[in-house]
Order: structure tokens, then C-alpha cells, then sequence
């Protein structure tokens, strides 16, 4: 299941601590991500999830510690050098304006393209993007008249437009239905089977993070307490750290299937 | 037909457009100046037209670019459809600017002091209203950033009248706070159109950055967006080409508010490639609305920005009602 790694296409973090407003969020996590592999952040509410993944997408400076894309360090990057690198899908994401599809898909290339708008080559990829997606029909239509799953299409056909090494997603499946979700987990999934490029993405949903990801990290309070495949991080004794529950991990057909029994203690 | 074809028909349009208006502005007012008038030196309505209709023609143009490019960009940085130099209260902020110099006789000592002052105040006014709405500011707190520098200026406006040093200074700031490009001549255009200029050059560079936006914050420096760059570029633009026109003109609201609207649907709603219709557009309308001010039956010449917020007044109602669901 998991590509073999590609040497260098990698994105790791160093020692990253992050404070806000007084309140630490994020203490001394350190972690690697490899092109080919699917990773998932898991961790409850507060844990630090969307902060760790701003720092990776460069978004974000940490208080300490850095981030290294391909072993030299993200903040030496200039915006548009990262941004070429890093595609960024953020938890609620904004479209402002009636747009449409295409013209959507389109910003994907700001890193790439000049002062005069679109090239050939961006418009290409723009093309190449929506048919990917399967978006080619809709890419006239306003963004604002999509449904929740074409919407999601046509927010991930826009990161696949700037061809980016890394695909960092804030929980890119809140909100969908769970044929929606297979779909999207399919699209992630593609992306990481290219040659030399990785998704990380944070999750809620512990059966889909189970049943998707190559590798998960659990983080509580702050803290990574796993980071394994879903086997050896989903454990009954890490959930229990991490959630305050009683769960059962069983062997199931794609992937261990986690139980719920009820609250811990 | 594919974006960028659309855009560049849009503009020749616009561009003709301002033609037929320039022309018309030219020959139009309390003497009718036709055609065969222009070629003639001896005839008295030449002087006419290039030494009074000339100049305001001009500015007509200069100042509706700059405010309709201003709005538009504003626009475009907040997504807020309702931002506007007048709204957001950036020219009453170069209102002040200038109010001051005129207060303190520094307008008095040189010409260009006048100018400086208004877009010290209007890039202040930008500065403040990206301090006070903060960076996730949405639709309604930049609306009440701009009420509240609103309130400031005037506020500040209404000191300097009340403790003016005599009554003619009173009157002056007054008369010039109306809006109005009555009798103005070559002398502002001098001093008013290469500020306009460069403040809309300036603004032009933003219209990758802009299109961008439509992302959000997030989503802008996502893809490599220097934010903190577009915001003192931003101020910076809009500072000099809004703060340019208060100087000469005074106040005419509304423009950078409708201009935007109309053309935007025409763009496919790019906030960047909206920037150069936006300019055009405001030219247009006000040259119509400077043209329908003159040819007005009255005694004395009705002031360019009465008639720009008698139309623009009922529009910022009509588009309120329209994004009441929105707001809520």
C-alpha cells in the first residue's frame, strides 16, 4: 500500500512550539512526512491540529523550532517558492465573489503565473485539473450554486492546479456525506500515489484516519503521544490518553476497525 | 467567449464611452458650444472650452479613475461589496487632511501643501481602517470602522470650522467640502493629474494579489500572497489617488461605490481584472454626472457631490437591501 519513499521529498518538523495568546498549543513536536505516504492528524478538540498544520504549510512561524521541506528550512523559502510547494486546503474555506468553477481553479496557479494572467502552460494545468476532478462540465458554473461535494471537487481541483509537491488539508472531509467522503479520500489517496508528493491532512473521524491514512500522529494537548501506522497508533491505550474512552481495535477488512465502548473510568 | 476577450471588448467600450462624454462635457453647459466652435480661435466660446471646460473635462476624468479604482480595489482587499473610499472613511479622513492645512493657513503658504495634507489623510484613513477592522475583519466590522472614522473626521471637520479665524475661512472650507469641479483650472489639473497617475499605477500592481483574495486570507497567502505587502500598497495607492481627488474636488461620494458594481458581473467577478473597467467606469459616470449638473436649470450650478450621493444614496440602499440575508 505504501510507495517506497522518495529520498529528499520530505517535509519534516523540528522541536515546533507554538503559543497563543499566553496559552502554549503546540510543545516541542517533532515528526516526518514522506512523499508517497497519506498521514493523518488525529487528536481531540484543541489538541493543536490546525496549528501544526499551518506551521508545515508555512503559514504559520513558530515560537520555536522550524520546518524543512526537502532538508533545507521552509522560512529561507520566498512566498511564492513555497507556495509552488505546499498546496494548502484550509478548514472552511472562503470563495468571496461569483466566481466560477474555472476561474476558481485558475487562482490554484498564482504561484506559477506572471503579471499578464494565465500561460498556455497554466491554462493546461487548470484543464488538466478539472478533468481530474471530473469538474469539465461544471466549469462554468458559479461556485456558489455547487453542492457540498462538487464544491469540494472544485476546491481540491484548485490545489491540484499548482502541481504542488505537498497536499496539506485541514479536515478536508467535515461536512461531507460518506459517499463524499470516499470520493475525496480517493482524490487524497491519487494524489499521494504521483511521484514525489505527500498529503497530510488533519482528521476527526478515527475510522476513516484508520482506514485511509499510510501513518497517523496523535496529538493531545500539544504533544504527539503516536505516530505509527494505524495499527500501532490507534491502540486502545492511546485513545484512551487521547479521548478518554474505552475502545476496542479490531481487524477489519481494509484497516483495524475501532469501537467505542464508552467513556473511560 | 472566453474572460479575457470580454475584458478587453469592455474596455474599448468604456474607452468610447468616455469619449462621447468628453466630447459632449466640452461642448455642453450655460453656453452651448457646438462642433465648428472648437476650430475657431475667433470665436468667443473657444476660450470657453479650453480654458474653463478643458481643465474640468480633465479632472472629470482623472478624479473618476481614481475613485473608481480606489473603490475597487477596496473592494476586492475586504470582499466586501459595500467598501468604497466615502464609505469606508477614507476621503473624509483626506477631508480633514486638507481641512487642516486650510485651518492652519498652510494651503496658504504653498499649493502643494493643500494635496499633501488630503492624502496624508487618506492614507491614515486606509491604515486605521485596516487597524481597526483587524485582519479577519468581515463585511460588517469594516462598515463599522468606516462609520467610525466617519464620525472622527467630521467631528475633526466640524472643529476646525467652528474655531476658524473668520468667517471667509469658514465659508471656505465649506464651499470646498461640497464636492465641485466648477471653475477649476489648468493650475489643478497640473497638480492633481500625475498624483492620480501614479496612485493608479500603484494600485494596478495589486490585481494578482486581488484575484487571489477571492480565497481569503488564508487561502491568498496560501498561495504566496505577501499580505503585509498588499496592505501598505494598498494605503499607499488609494492614499494618494483618493487623497489627489478630495484635494482638488472636495468630497463626491458614491463613485468608487457603484462604479465596481457595474462593470463586475462583466469580468466574471475577478476582483483584479475588475481594476481597469472600474477606473474607466468611474470617469464615465462622473462626466455624466458633472455633464447633467451644468446642463441643470438653476440659479447657481448645482454641486457635483449633491448629485453624486442623490444617485449613489438610493444605490447603497438598494444593494443593502439586496445583502440584508447576508449581514444578518
Amino acid at each position: 500500500m505504501t510507495a517506497p519513499p522518495i529520498s529528499g521529498a520530505t517535509l519534516s518538523a523540528d522541536n515546533l512550539t507554538v503559543s497563543l495568546g499566553g496559552r502554549a498549543v503546540l510543545h516541542g513536536v517533532s515528526a516526518e512526512f514522506r512523499a508517497g505516504e497519506v498521514t493523518a492528524v488525529v487528536g481531540p478538540n484543541g489538541a493543536g491540529k490546525s496549528t501544526l498544520l499551518a506551521c508545515l504549510a508555512g503559514l504559520r512561524k513558530p515560537d520555536a523550532g522550524s520546518v524543512s521541506l526537502e532538508g533545507a528550512p521552509l522560512a529561507a523559502l520566498s512566498h511564492r517558492e513555497r507556495a509552488r510547494k505546499i498546496g494548502f486546503l484550509p478548514q472552511t474555506p472562503e470563495v468571496a465573489w461569483a466566481v466560477d468553477v474555472e476561474t476558481l481553479v485558475g487562482l490554484g496557479r498564482t504561484p506559477h503565473s506572471g503579471m499578464r494572467g494565465l500561460s498556455e502552460a497554466d491554462r493546461l494545468a487548470v484543464a488538466r485539473a478539472l478533468k481530474h476532478t471530473d469538474l469539465e462540465e461544471l466549469a462554468l458554473r458559479e461556485v456558489k450554486s455547487l453542492s457540498g461535494g462538487e464544491r469540494g471537487r472544485a476546491l481540491f481541483a484548485r490545489v491540484l492546479a499548482g502541481e504542488p509537491s505537498w497536499l496539506l488539508a485541514d479536515e478536508p472531509l467535515a461536512g461531507l456525506d460518506p459517499g463524499h467522503q470516499l470520493d475525496a479520500v480517493d482524490l487524497m489517496r491519487g494524489f499521494a500515489a504521483q511521484a514525489g508528493q505527500g498529503v497530510v491532512m488533519t482528521l476527526h473521524d478515527l475510522a476513516i484516519a484508520a482506514r485511509l491514512a499510510d501513518r497517523v500522529l496523535v496529538l493531545v494537548d500539544g504533544r504527539l503521544i503516536a505516530d505509527g501506522p494505524p495499527r500501532e497508533a490507534l491502540t486502545p491505550d492511546v485513545l484512551a490518553r487521547a479521548y478518554g474512552v474505552t475502545a476496542r481495535v479490531v481487524e477489519g477488512q481494509s484497516g483495524p476497525l475501532i469501537e467505542l465502548v464508552g467513556r473511560h473510568g | 467567449m472566453s474572460h479575457s476577450r470580454r475584458s478587453w471588448l469592455l474596455i474599448g467600450g468604456l474607452l468610447l464611452a468616455i469619449a462621447v462624454l468628453f466630447g459632449l462635457s466640452l461642448m455642453s453647459g450655460r453656453v452651448w458650444a457646438p462642433w465648428s466652435a472648437w476650430v475657431d480661435r475667433a470665436d468667443p466660446r473657444w476660450a470657453i472650452i479650453f480654458e474653463l471646460r478643458l481643465p474640468r473635462t480633465v479632472l472629470a476624468v482623472a478624479i473618476g479613475a481614481a475613485l473608481g479604482l480606489s473603490g475597487a480595489a477596496m473592494q476586492g482587499y475586504t470582499r466586501n461589496p459595500l467598501a468604497d473610499p466615502g464609505v469606508l472613511g477614507v476621503s473624509s479622513m483626506a477631508a480633514l487632511g486638507a481641512v487642516m492645512s486650510l485651518y492652519l493657513g498652510l494651503a496658504f503658504t504653498a499649493t502643494w501643501l493643500l494635496p499633501a495634507c488630503a492624502i496624508l489623510g487618506a492614507g491614515l484613513g486606509v491604515v486605521l481602517m485596516l487597524a481597526l477592522a483587524g485582519t479577519t475583519g468581515g463585511t460588517v466590522t469594516f462598515l463599522l470602522a468606516g462609520v467610525i472614522l466617519n464620525t472622527v473626521a467630521s467631528a475633526g471637520v466640524a472643529l476646525a470650522l467652528s474655531l476658524a479665524p473668520n468667517p471667509w475661512a469658514a465659508q471656505e472650507i465649506i464651499s470646498w467640502l461640497l464636492g465641485s469641479l466648477a471653475d477649476r483650472s489648468v493650475e489643478e489639473v497640473r497638480l492633481a493629474v500625475p498624483l492620480i497617475v501614479v496612485g493608479l499605477a500603484i494600485l494596478l500592481t495589486l490585481r494578482k494579489s486581488l484575484d487571489a483574495l477571492t480565497l481569503g486570507e488564508t487561502g491568498a497567502v496560501a498561495l504566496g500572497v505577501n499580505l503585509s505587502a498588499v496592505r501598505v500598497i494598498l494605503a499607499v495607492g488609494v492614499g494618494i489617488a483618493s487623497g489627489a481627488s478630495v484635494a482638488v474636488t472636495g468630497l463626491i461620494g458614491f463613485v468608487g461605490l457603484i462604479a465596481p458594481h457595474l462593470v463586475r458581473p462583466l469580468v466574471g467577478h475577478r476582483p483584479g481584472a475588475l481594476l481597469i473597467p472600474s477606473a474607466l467606469a468611474g470617469s464615465a459616470l462622473v462626466l455624466a454626472a458633472d455633464i447633467v449638473v451644468r446642463l441643470t436649470p438653476s440659479a447657481a450650478e448645482m454641486r457635483l457631490g449633491v448629485a453624486t450621493a442623490a444617485v449613489g444614496g438610493p444605490f447603497f440602499l438598494a444593494l443593502l437591501i439586496s445583502m440584508r440575508r447576508r449581514l444578518a
